[in-house]
């Protein structure tokens, strides 16, 4: 089908493939980072979350395929669109070859990607999976009985005295090792400056950008990109500096 | 007044690309070109070290040029790195030994892009520019057919718009400039050029996907939106062009994909 | 001795080429693919001829020499081109059209040619917007024009500064979708270095591959040249550097005449020279003359900056002498009315070659960004060229070889003297008589292409049995191959110490001292020593480095210069005959009191058409009388 081959083979379609699950990873980055903030409330707050994020079940099974696809789709696109740039360029390389204008973020926007990915995989393995410092992951440490309802949008979806994986407590305690901390920063850094290139480009890829308001663009992006940074920076600092301690040890049992 | 025959003279250090043919490896040489007037263009400064050249029995260097005068597009030079040198909006042949100093080593090498192969010295093959206009880049109005020029109205911002595209020179600086070779926005300024106008709406669909097929079957890469192409145009044509012609090809894909076909398109009758 | 039949259709002016179309004999649609045409070059003419034959079906084979046929020279034009729409409701017709052009071209061209001019004119802006030209347009979104030298209306299209461009990109793109339908066979790199004539006809050509020095052999049913113009035998123009006279001088010395070769344009409003290292000199669009004003210094030897010398200092000579037309006075006038002043010590700059172009005036009239919107790209160029600010002081400019009238006689159906050997676009020598208005170029070039020349070559092919072209190895094809290989060889072996350079500008000093601006007895006559002394010197001394096998430049413009040598001696030869002045061709000693230009209809009010007659003999002048059936030869008065 014709659709398939322009959008899977051609380089326009690879992009807009590339920017279209740019904006779904996009959209993923700040809510997981909205809703991580939660740390910094009452340990309830987080921990209802989260418990209420696995309630959900199959859906989140189905949200989780689909963030997994994009990063697939996202990477595919990625490679094969490198390999063949690559090749375009043929294989006699300049003797002098001078930058006129890119930006930064974007000339380096392949190894951020890099880097990016190891994250995801660390990130995965440690929060996710539990294989990376599982000594910290939740399912070893003792549960947490909510103290108050959890709301979501007024409905309560966790009520009080629900027994749950204490979240607060393995992110509080997973960012004390200063070298995991330090990876995190660095990464989140990194995925910052991927954002920086990657938001403005995907207007570009998708045909919305044009001078009448590319620097308004530039300017928003800039500024979401620095409240992404300061935001995932909080909280492996917070931690870091001790401003984010281990909640006391009142509850014993763990979790059902 | 401008005293154009007393500028002091200095002189330069070429290092320049040579390549005896295709097949042939190339390597840098270094060249004197002394006694330069900062007035001189950058090809003719090249004319006279060339006549040093054949004098010594060395062959000329091979450099494409026409015009002269910045709109034939053949000057295609590499210059310290940038292709059409120093200047913003200038091509090769609009740039000044003025934008150099006294003892430069100037380093010039031809455009650079697996689509574009070198035939000698500084001279490039762009036919594959050809190729993709071949493709699409024209609205199908055999001569004696056209309509009266002023039955058809056209905004004046369009129009505007459409020759801001429209002045593309075909040099293929974008495609030397961007770290993918890409073509993007020559294409694009073609594409948008036409589909700007209302004549060019009947083959607008059919324009960008050949278009834009053709090109990526010529080997050139993809565009990572560094507008480093917009940059290093002589006519500094706008990267949004590109933007408006991704969205255009998306849908045209789209359109192609779901549009009701005609079940014949063939003449025939009586 | 040629016989130069004009056939002119009978009948009146304005009936004529309508009459012509429906008597001219035509080619049924299935038998026009068992016709093969070359076409030679693809500028305007070329590439609208190429994709309007390929349209109508015919087999079409074009040859460029440009690595991509949107290069042509054709691009490089920039102020508009005319068509008889009177948009502007400012009594234009086409028949004001025919009579400027006409009276433009000083009384030298043929009626019934420039009618025709005139009538297809509205044709082609129709046919360019529907190929999606983007001209200039008022709000309302409707065509804009602007007044041009030579003319008191507003009958100029224009795309910014930029129209041949867009013109000539308009015919590419035209050209590539017929070579995108497997309708012409482009082959690109290939510069024609002969012509084949089999039994009197022109049946092929001779070209040579000038990537890979291949030289191939191809026959036709009819041939094409759309080559351009000859005006770089001047070495310093506003031409190309690869624009030549090879293709149509290869012709002429197959048997095709040369019209009027000594007919050239000095365009007014060029950036002066600068150094002797100068290859190229660059045109200020005439439209530049509707808002700026010319002046000179009224002192000789006034060495003050533009702005320190007074209102009451200042000659606007052109609005002094020509008050009707002012500024916009045609070419030939503007020019040598510059000249007159420089010689009389009032130039500026260092060179004293020079008027000042003023926009002082127009700036407080409409504002810098006005004029900026209006001229921006041209001021651009210039800043780039001389370092100086238009916008604050004025432009210096000097006169300067810009097009050139002559070239091969044709007929009206625009075939030379050698049957099937048709020449379009500035190639020919048709319309424009001895001085081209502004704006006029194009609109030839376009007009032969589009819509002249896919009537009339069929008219000849009609004639011609389907499936007779020559094969390419009878006798003529091989006698025009060893011809251009033993060219190229005598070249490369002549192995002396002179670049080809420097017999180029020995030459373009020779043409335009002698057979520029203005010209003597005395002077041609002194041409015509040195011209062939420089012939013997190139032949004796050029040095060709490289072989024939690959891509040589300094072998393609050793062939060009020698061609341009030889050009340059028939130039001065028709100059020195020529005993009148008229447009551009201006006799010292045929000249009115006031330096106007003085006629002489009763001998000269005709075409002469040089023939060949072989490397060692002097050609052969003919000439095609110009018989004015419908308007009167007058004196050409821009007062």
């Amino acid at each position: 089908m014709n659709l398939v081959c322009n959008l899977f083979g051609s380089s326009i379609g690879r992009k807009f493939i590339m920017a279209l699950t740019g904006l779904v990873l996009i959209g993923f980055v700040f809510g997981h980072l909205v809703g991580n903030l939660q740390v910094f409330a009452h340990p309830d707050k987080i921990n209802g979350y989260a418990h209420f994020l696995h309630s959900l079940g199959p859906v989140l099974w189905l949200v989780r395929i689909g963030l997994l696809v994009c990063v697939g789709l996202h990477i595919w696109a990625a490679t094969v669109l490198t390999l063949e740039s690559r090749r375009a360029r043929g294989s006699e390389p300049y003797g002098v070859k001078t930058w006129i204008q890119a930006v930064f973020a974007s000339r380096y926007i392949r190894w951020s990607g890099y880097v990016v990915l190891g994250f995801i995989l660390y990130h995965l393995a440690h929060f996710t999976v539990g294989v990376a410092q599982a000594g910290t992951y939740k399912t070893a440490l003792p549960a947490h009985t909510l103290t108050s309802d959890y709301h979501v949008l007024g409905f309560t979806v966790v009520p009080a005295g629900t027994r749950v994986h204490d979240v607060h407590q393995m992110v509080v305690l997973g960012f004390q090792p200063p070298l995991v901390s330090l990876f995190y920063i660095v990464a989140v850094g990194l995925l910052s400056l991927h954002l920086l290139h990657g938001m403005d480009s995907l207007f570009q890829t998708l045909g919305w950008r044009n001078a009448s308001w590319s620097r308004s663009l530039r300017t928003v992006v800039t500024l979401l990109c620095v409240a992404y940074f300061a935001g995932s920076l909080v909280i492996p600092g917070a931690v870091l500096t001790g401003a984010l301690k281990p909640a006391p040890a009142v509850k014993t049992a763990s979790a059902q | 007044m401008v005293a154009v025959n007393t500028q002091k003279l200095f002189s330069v250090t070429l290092r320049v690309w040579r390549q005896a043919g295709p097949a042939q490896p190339g390597k840098f040489v270094e060249y004197p070109a002394k006694d330069l007037n900062p007035n001189m263009s950058f090809l003719e400064m090249l004319d006279v070290v060339n006549d040093e050249l054949a004098a010594q029995g060395i062959e000329p260097i091979a450099f494409a040029h026409d015009c002269r005068e910045g709109i034939c597009g053949t000057c295609s030079c590499t210059i310290n790195g940038k292709p059409h040198g120093p200047g913003k909006g200038v091509a090769t042949c609009q740039t000044y030994m003025r934008s150099f100093s006294d003892g430069d080593t100037i380093v010039v090498e031809p455009f650079r892009a697996r689509a574009f192969p070198v035939i000698k010295d500084l001279v490039i093959d762009r036919a594959a520019f050809d190729k993709i206009q071949q493709a699409g880049g024209f609205i199908t109005a055999r001569a004696g057919s056209a309509p009266e020029a002023n039955a058809l109205p056209i905004a004046k911002g369009d129009a505007d718009l459409a020759m801001d595209a429209a002045q593309c020179i075909g040099c293929g600086a974008c495609v030397a400039a961007c770290k993918n070779a890409s073509a993007m926005l020559f294409v694009s300024a073609k594409v948008s050029h036409l589909g700007l106008l209302p004549q060019g709406q009947a083959e607008r669909d059919r324009r960008v996907l050949a278009m834009v097929n053709t090109m990526d079957a010529l080997g050139f890469g993809s565009c990572t939106n560094q507008y480093e192409c917009s940059a290093a145009c002589p006519k500094l044509i706008s990267h949004d062009f590109i933007a408006r012609m991704n969205r255009d090809y998306v849908k045209a894909s789209f359109r192609s994909a779901f549009k009701a076909a005609p079940a014949n398109t063939s003449g025939g009758g009586a | 001795m040629a016989t130069l039949n004009s056939k002119i259709p009978t009948g009146p002016l304005a009936e004529k080429w309508r009459k012509h179309k429906t008597e001219i004999k035509l080619v049924n649609p299935a038998n026009k693919r068992k016709y093969e045409v070359i076409v030679v070059g693809a500028g305007l003419a070329g590439a609208s001829a190429a994709s309007s034959l390929a349209d109508l079906g015919y087999k079409v084979k074009c040859f460029v020499f440009h690595d991509s046929p949107r290069r042509a020279h054709s691009i490089a034009a920039q102020g508009g081109i005319n068509a008889a729409k009177n948009y502007q409701n400012d009594g234009d017709s086409v028949h004001r059209l025919f009579y400027d052009t006409l009276k433009g071209g000083d009384y030298r061209a043929r009626e019934a040619n420039v009618h025709r001019l005139a009538e297809v004119s509205v044709n082609i802006i129709d046919q360019c917007v529907a190929q999606g030209v983007p001209f200039a347009r008022e709000y309302g979104g409707l065509l804009a024009n602007r007044s041009f030298g030579g003319a008191q209306v507003s009958r100029t299209f224009y795309a910014r500064g930029q129209t041949g461009q867009q013109l000539l990109l308009g015919a590419y793109s035209a050209l590539s979708r017929t070579v995108g339908a497997g309708a012409v066979d482009l082959h690109t790199n290939s510069e024609m270095l002969d012509l084949v004539v089999v039994n009197g006809q022109a049946k092929g050509v001779i070209i040579r591959n000038l990537v890979t020095g291949v030289i191939s052999r191809h026959s036709a049913d009819a041939v094409i040249l759309a080559t351009g113009g000859y005006g770089n035998v001047f070495n310093l123009s506003t031409y190309a550097r690869g624009s030549n006279t090879t293709a149509i001088w290869r012709a002429y010395k197959r048997g095709a005449c040369m019209a009027n070769p000594c007919y050239t344009q000095i365009h007014p409003t060029c950036i002066p020279v600068s150094g002797d290292y100068q290859s190229k000199l660059t045109l200020m669009s005439e439209s530049l003359r509707n808002d700026g004003r010319i002046w000179a210094p009224k002192k000789s030897g006034d060495a003050r900056t533009a702005a320190d010398i007074p209102e009451s200092d200042r000659d606007y000579f052109l609005e002094r002498l020509y008050p009707s037309f002012g500024n916009l006075a045609p070419r030939d006038i503007a020019s040598r009315a510059a000249k007159r002043v420089c010689d009389e010590g009032r130039g500026v700059g260092t060179t004293g070659l020079g008027v000042y172009l003023d926009f002082a005036d127009a700036i407080g009239r409409l504002g810098e960004p006005a004029v900026r919107e209006r001229y921006g790209n041209l001021f651009d160029i210039y800043h780039e060229i001389t370092a100086e600010n238009a916008y604050k002081a004025p432009m210096r400019i000097y006169p300067a070889v810009h097009y050139t009238m002559g070239g091969l006689w044709v007929d009206y159906n625009l075939m030379s003297n050698i049957p099937g050997l048709f020449v379009l676009g500035e190639a020919n020598f048709s319309d424009h008589g001895a001085n081209r208005l502004g704006a006029s170029a194009l609109m030839q070039g376009l007009a032969d292409g589009y819509f002249v020349i896919p009537y009339t070559v069929g008219d000849y092919l009609a004639g011609q049995k389907s499936g007779s072209r020559p094969s390419t190895d009878g006798a003529e094809f091989k006698q025009a191959e060893d011809n251009v290989r033993g060219l190229s060889n005598r070249l490369l072996a002549t192995k002396g110490k002179q670049p080809v350079s420097y017999f180029h500008k020995k030459l373009g000093k020779i043409i335009w001292d002698h057979c520029g601006m203005s010209r003597t007895k005395a002077g041609l006559e002194s041409a015509l020593q040195k011209i062939p002394a420089l012939r013997e010197e190139f032949n004796a001394t050029v040095n060709v480095p490289g072989s024939a096998e690959t891509l040589n430049q300094s072998l393609e413009k050793a062939g060009r210069v020698a061609d341009f040598i030889e050009l340059g001696e028939l130039m001065c030869r028709d100059a020195l005959t020529r005993e009148e002045s008229c447009g551009g061709h201006f006799r010292e000693e045929h000249q009115e009191a006031d330096g106007e230009c003085k006629r002489d209809d009763q001998n000269f009010a005709h075409v002469a058409a040089w023939e060949y007659q072989g490397d060692s003999k002097s050609p052969l002048r003919n000439t095609e009388p110009l018989n004015y059936e419908f308007t009167k030869m007058s004196v050409r008065n821009y007062k």
